[in-house]
């Protein structure tokens, strides 16, 4: 038999290992999510990343290292972006029925949530690059990136506070939809479609098909809306 | 399957390539998304291959957000340092937009006539 030191050295550098432990976290937090009921503070995003960060941490595992196996789930993030296209054209009668009140939903949304991220975190004293960071944070990672760049923020601190932002909305939005008694699953999907982008959607998606496409549509359109009026807002505020 | 992902794929592509020609202020997949979407209406209806393969992908679209996620790992430091005006700013504002979007739908279908016809909810 093999040390299993020499043993743990292969498996390391394998893609199979980061791969299959990056599965096996979401199916845990999968599990617990169902198990309570689909509770949305339960959220398997953050439960898996709660798993993975720890043990990356204790065996001093670089993220580099670990991208190389998680990658293959990374990429798929694509084609299912695309895919969103069906559920959306399923549920095309009801978009179009409002599309008006919907775009302007979505313009007050995207506006709401950068500018009161930016004023929070600028009264509560974070440095100019953390609120330029910070002000495309409701928008999906890739076009995030690419404004927080344009304003003087750090694109790789934005990326992460796009997956904060949608675990927050994720788990947030459902409760405070209730609270205001918003029934209506079109409204329900397009608001955490605006809040939360892609991780949102995901969990739209678990629960209902309409609030799925909604918040799969709000996503796309809060992205453009955002990337057009944000640097125009920007330049008239700073 | 092998087909509708060649599809999904081919959509991207094209959303991609588009996007980086023309310096377009939108992420390639999300006009894939368009362009797939824009075929599906001149064809009036979705393949049944094409609805398996996309309900698998989206049944579990929160495992895709897994790997970018684990990047936190990255920026704990610089976290830690702000972290009352990031946390305070992220979470508010969140709360902010899903009350914001939400109510703004509803108050304007309202104002404009009743259009639409509300879809029922979690009881």
């Amino acid at each position: 038999m093999r040390p299993v030191g020499e043993l743990w050295v292969y498996l390391a550098a394998n893609p199979l290992l980061h791969l299959t432990l990056t599965l096996l976290a979401y199916l845990i937090g999968y599990r617990i999510y169902r198990r309570f009921g689909m509770n949305p503070l339960l959220n398997p995003v953050v439960i898996a990343i709660v798993i993975l960060v720890s043990l990356l941490v204790a065996t001093g595992t670089s993220y580099e290292r670990f991208f190389e196996g998680a990658q293959f789930v990374h990429f798929l993030l694509g084609p299912a972006t695309v895919a969103l296209a069906i559920p959306l054209y399923n549920q095309f009668d009801r978009v179009r029925k409002s599309a008006g009140p919907l775009l302007a939903a979505v313009v007050l949304g995207s506006l709401a949530a950068s500018l009161s991220a930016v004023a929070i975190a600028a009264l509560l004293g974070a440095g100019p690059e953390i609120v330029a960071s910070i002000a495309p944070k409701s928008v999906t990672t890739p076009i995030a990136m690419g404004i927080a760049e344009q304003l003087g923020g750090l694109p790789s601190l934005t990326a992460v506070l796009v997956i904060l932002t949608g675990v927050a909305g994720a788990m947030l939005g459902p409760p405070l939809l209730n609270l205001l008694r918003v029934r209506d699953w079109r409204a329900r999907g397009l608001a955490i479609g605006v809040a939360a982008h892609g991780i949102g959607t995901a969990r739209a998606m678990q629960v209902n098909e309409v609030a799925g496409a909604f918040s799969g549509l709000a996503m796309g359109l809060n992205a453009l809306a955002t990337a057009i009026l944000l640097p125009l807002v920007w330049s008239w505020l700073f | 399957m092998i087909e509708s992902l060649t599809l999904l794929l081919v959509c991207q592509l094209a959303g991609e390539v588009i996007v980086g020609l023309f310096r377009l202020p939108i992420p390639g997949p999300v006009l894939g998304m368009v362009f797939l979407f824009a075929g599906l209406l001149v064809r009036g209806g979705v393949p049944q291959a094409m609805q398996t393969t996309a309900g698998t992908l989206l049944s579990h679209f929160s495992l895709l957000f897994v790997p970018a996620g684990v990047g936190v790992m990255l920026h704990l430091g610089r976290l830690e340092d702000a972290w009352l005006a990031i946390g305070v700013a992220l979470i508010a504002s969140t709360l902010v937009a899903v009350a914001v979007t939400a109510l703004a739908m509803l108050g304007l279908e309202r104002l404009a006539g009743r259009r639409g016809s509300p879809e029922g909810g979690p009881s």
